[in-house]
């Protein structure tokens, strides 16, 4: 039998206010990123903030400079150059539509490199209102996303849970989109569905910790152990668990990473953030949250 | 006890021939199965999204505001020809959404009521007023949005676009769905030109149009407009024309004054199609009236013989040729420095007819086929490679446990793939990221109870009885953790468009999947191998 970890007895919860602290700094980090958002400070992708994208791809690799100096000839204002993962493609942003600007483009681009041969790959086109609606159905979505796990949660669990397993969400959903913002990665609707898949499966993970904890809790007498000990015990029994499927999981995310081509790229760091700090949140933030909230008052027999 | 076992094997053999037979069309295998079966079994499969086929997805919105107001304008036109017939003279004005007449007697409000007894009379200023009720306008604004929709469906249809997709969305939009297609811009201009065409004429009666430059600017357009404004004579508008400099592509507008009035339009045309000019060897439009029109047309040119009419198509003037004699037989051409290309886009969409309103590009979402390509196969390699390296961590980590996992994982996939393609879902780049993130997850329920089961055969649990707790005791973990993750997809769902829902199709799908495969698959293996007789140990 092969084990990643054998019998284990961490004292996970020893650790809390250390890692509260961590904590709180990620979500102030990731409620700092929603203001750069709301002011329009962050890099917005045009399905929120409207205006024109293009992707270009060239037959040998080229530089942003490259591309910079044939736009600035052309009188395109506000141009936003960006790279990709490969080397022969670019991302050129505009915020707002401008008339004839995507001709322009293609026509300098064609006329100025074209040894490099370049071909537009795709075009993404939103006009105000169309970003104004995407905005406001993602805020939906998450709202709605929230809601229906609190419900759930509060149907499944006690109520000190359900508050533990609702900031470890947030937490991570934060978190995730903290970092972003300081990547400079851009913030768009395949991201969205990113953080709420990151939000269902952080759950799934700190569930089976609560699961755990919760079948133990039935187990014990009052007085025998502090909520504390039961808690790490319970950690430390499914530990292998989460870190095997946290594996599996970040297996998938990492073969997208790396060979799900540009478009699902940034997707899939998302995913392995949230991976990462989903499984850290199960642990670190999740328990000591209800064990900060409940005290011995959980162990009632 | 065995027969039960049997009845598993036998249900899990059913769903797996039934994904196959769903999924068949989307193998090159479906070929080459005879055609009873193409005709009677699954023949659709799982269809690709237009992020992984190439093609357009276009949001149009109708200006509902210019259906209105182009109703009145109608409405007072004929207004006008009416009461003229009948020997009334009063003037006829259009004021964006409401008719002035003066002055107004009792012979010319019963032509009005007879005729548009929808009309509401009211008094302002010296006028009276005639204005459409808003039951009528909301009529108009619901036809103007279905004529569109029908127009730009036969101007698709001219395009040769295979399967495309027009819908209404909202109040005021229209989603057009292009997959495939070979020159998104091309279809862009197309679908989106309004191909208003009227005819008007020149005034030469005032003596202004001398004082005219000859080209301006575009930039200088609106400033232009605004300095002359106040000297036109009343009824009198200027339009531009589109001169560009073939050598330099440099674009300039030359400036006409027209009367305002609407002789004939585009309503009335038969045919359009391009001829090539003899002597220019110049494409041109040649147009041909219906009958009403063919008589309206040959009345105007008998009116106004050397005359100049401007012919203009969306607010710009193409030609103001002079009318040198009456034209009967309702002939007419659009000439005007055309590329054979531009000239046969023109007769395209003035042949599928016009637009009852100005529509503007909302949303233009384009994929390239070598991205849509790049994507699939990006995808596939994605998803082959979360595959083996799962599939080989379990075999390493539980032995033949893992190996009992990893045949899960495969009837997953299968399943899921089975179950896209028997609800004809439409794959997406995310919907194939959501696959590998199955994949990822799909183990989960597995290694959930393989580790109960390590835990309760260290209590010292014979195996059959460590598999039959570990079952037990990991289901509602199991229920809850699946729970979750199908709320958040079930909401993607529902407020995600286009790529999204996929992800949230294919998640949603593949999690619902791995409850039974990991609740019904493996155990069923596992009850297979231990069935009757006590084994001493368990490979986990």
């Amino acid at each position: 039998m092969i084990q990643i970890l054998g019998k284990t007895n961490i004292d996970f919860l020893g650790k809390k206010y250390f890692a509260l602290g961590f904590s709180c700094l990620m979500i102030l980090l990731g409620i700092f990123a929603i203001f750069q958002i709301n002011f329009g400070k962050a890099n917005l992708g045009v399905d929120f903030a409207g205006g024109l994208s293009l992707q270009i791809r060239f037959s040998q690799p080229v530089t942003l400079a490259e591309v910079r100096a044939v736009l600035d000839k052309t009188g395109i204002k506000d141009a936003d150059i960006q790279e990709l993962p490969t080397e022969k493609k670019i991302l050129i942003k505009l915020k707002k539509q401008q008339e004839g600007a995507q001709d322009i483009i293609e026509k300098s681009l064609k006329e100025n490199l074209s040894t490099k041969e370049p071909i537009i790959e795709s075009i993404t086109e939103i006009g105000p209102k169309i970003g104004e609606r995407t905005k406001r159905d993602a805020l939906l979505a998450i709202l709605a996303a929230t809601a229906g796990i609190l419900i759930y949660i509060a149907i499944r669990f006690k109520f000190h849970f359900s508050i533990g397993a609702t900031v470890a969400t947030f937490h991570d959903v934060m978190a995730v989109l903290g970092i972003f913002y300081i990547l400079d990665k851009e913030i768009n609707l395949i991201f969205i569905s990113a953080l709420l898949t990151i939000a269902g499966y952080s759950l799934t993970d700190t569930v089976v910790v609560f699961d755990r904890i919760r079948e133990n809790l039935g187990k014990v007498a009052k007085g025998s152990i502090t909520l504390e000990a039961l808690m790490n015990r319970s950690i430390n029994e499914v530990l292998s668990r989460t870190i095997v499927t946290s594996l599996t999981t970040l297996m998938a995310a990492v073969a997208l990473f790396f060979f799900g081509g540009e478009v699902l790229h940034d997707f899939a760091l998302a995913m392995i953030l949230g991976i990462i700090i989903g499984t850290y949140s199960s642990v670190f933030v999740a328990s000591p949250v209800v064990l900060l909230l409940g005290k011995n008052s959980l162990i009632k027999r | 006890m065995r027969k039960a076992i049997y009845i598993r094997i036998a249900l899990i053999a059913f769903t797996v021939v039934l994904a196959i037979i769903f999924f068949l069309p989307n193998t090159p295998l479906f070929n080459y199965m005879p055609d009873w079966w193409k005709k009677n079994l699954p023949n659709k499969g799982i269809v690709l999204g237009l992020d992984l086929r190439g093609g357009s997805h276009l949001i149009f919105e109708v200006d509902l505001k210019r259906a209105r107001e182009i109703t009145v304008e109608r409405i007072g036109m004929h207004l006008q020809s009416l009461l003229e017939k009948k020997g009334q003279k009063p003037t006829v004005k259009v004021q964006g959404e409401k008719i002035l007449i003066q002055p107004v007697n009792d012979e010319v409000k019963k032509i009005i009521r007879e005729n548009y007894p929808d009309l509401s009379i009211s008094d302002q200023d010296a006028n009276i007023v005639f204005q459409l009720p808003e039951s009528a306008f909301k009529r108009v604004e619901t036809t103007s949005v279905e004529q569109a929709i029908e127009v730009i469906r036969n101007r698709i249809d001219q395009l040769g676009v295979a399967e495309p997709a027009i819908h209404k969305q909202g109040e005021n939009e229209i989603v057009v769905q292009l997959p495939g297609v070979k020159d998104p811009k091309k279809a862009l201009e197309i679908i989106g030109k309004t191909a208003q065409l009227e005819f008007k004429l020149l005034d030469e009666e005032t003596l202004l149009w001398k004082e005219l430059p000859s080209l301006i600017k575009p930039s200088e357009e609106e400033a232009f407009l605004a300095q002359w404004k106040a000297r036109l004579p009343e009824g009198d508008e200027i339009i531009f024309q589109k001169i560009v400099n073939k050598e330099t592509g440099e674009v300039y507008k030359r400036p006409y004054i027209v009367k305002k009035d609407v002789l004939l339009t585009g309503d009335l045309l038969a045919e359009a199609h391009v001829s090539i000019d003899q002597r220019f060897n110049e494409p041109y439009v040649s147009l041909r009236f219906n009958d009403a029109g063919a008589k309206i047309f040959e009345e105007i040119t008998a009116k106004y013989v050397k005359r100049r009419l401007a012919i203009i198509l969306d607010g710009n003037l193409y030609s103001a040729p002079v009318i040198q004699e009456k034209i009967e037989g309702g002939n007419a051409q659009i000439s005007g420095n055309f590329t054979l290309e531009e000239a046969k886009d023109l007769a395209i969409v003035l042949r599928a007819g016009a637009l009852p309103a100005p529509v503007k590009l909302i949303q233009n979402v384009t994929v390239g086929p070598t991205l849509g390509k790049d994507s699939i196969e990006a995808g596939k390699m994605a998803v082959l490679i979360a595959s083996v390296l799962v599939i080989v961590f379990m075999i390493v980590y539980y032995r033949l446990s893992g190996v009992i996992a990893d045949f899960a994982l495969i009837l997953n996939i299968l399943l899921l793939i089975g179950a896209l393609a028997a609800l004809n879902a439409t794959l997406t780049l995310p919907g194939i990221a959501g696959i590998a993130l199955a994949i990822g997850m799909a183990v989960d329920s597995n290694v959930l109870m393989f580790e109960r089961i390590r835990e309760e055969l260290r209590l010292g649990k014979t195996p059959k009885a460590a598999i039959e707790s570990g079952y037990k005791k990991a289901f509602w973990t199991i229920f809850d953790s699946h729970v979750t993750t199908l709320i958040t997809a079930a909401v993607l769902f529902h407020f995600g468009s286009g790529p999204i829902k996929g992800f949230a199709v294919t998640l949603s799908l593949g999690i619902a999947i791995n409850l039974f495969t990991a609740l019904i698959g493996t155990k069923t293996v596992f009850d297979f191998i231990y069935i009757g007789k006590e084994r001493k140990s368990l490979s986990i």
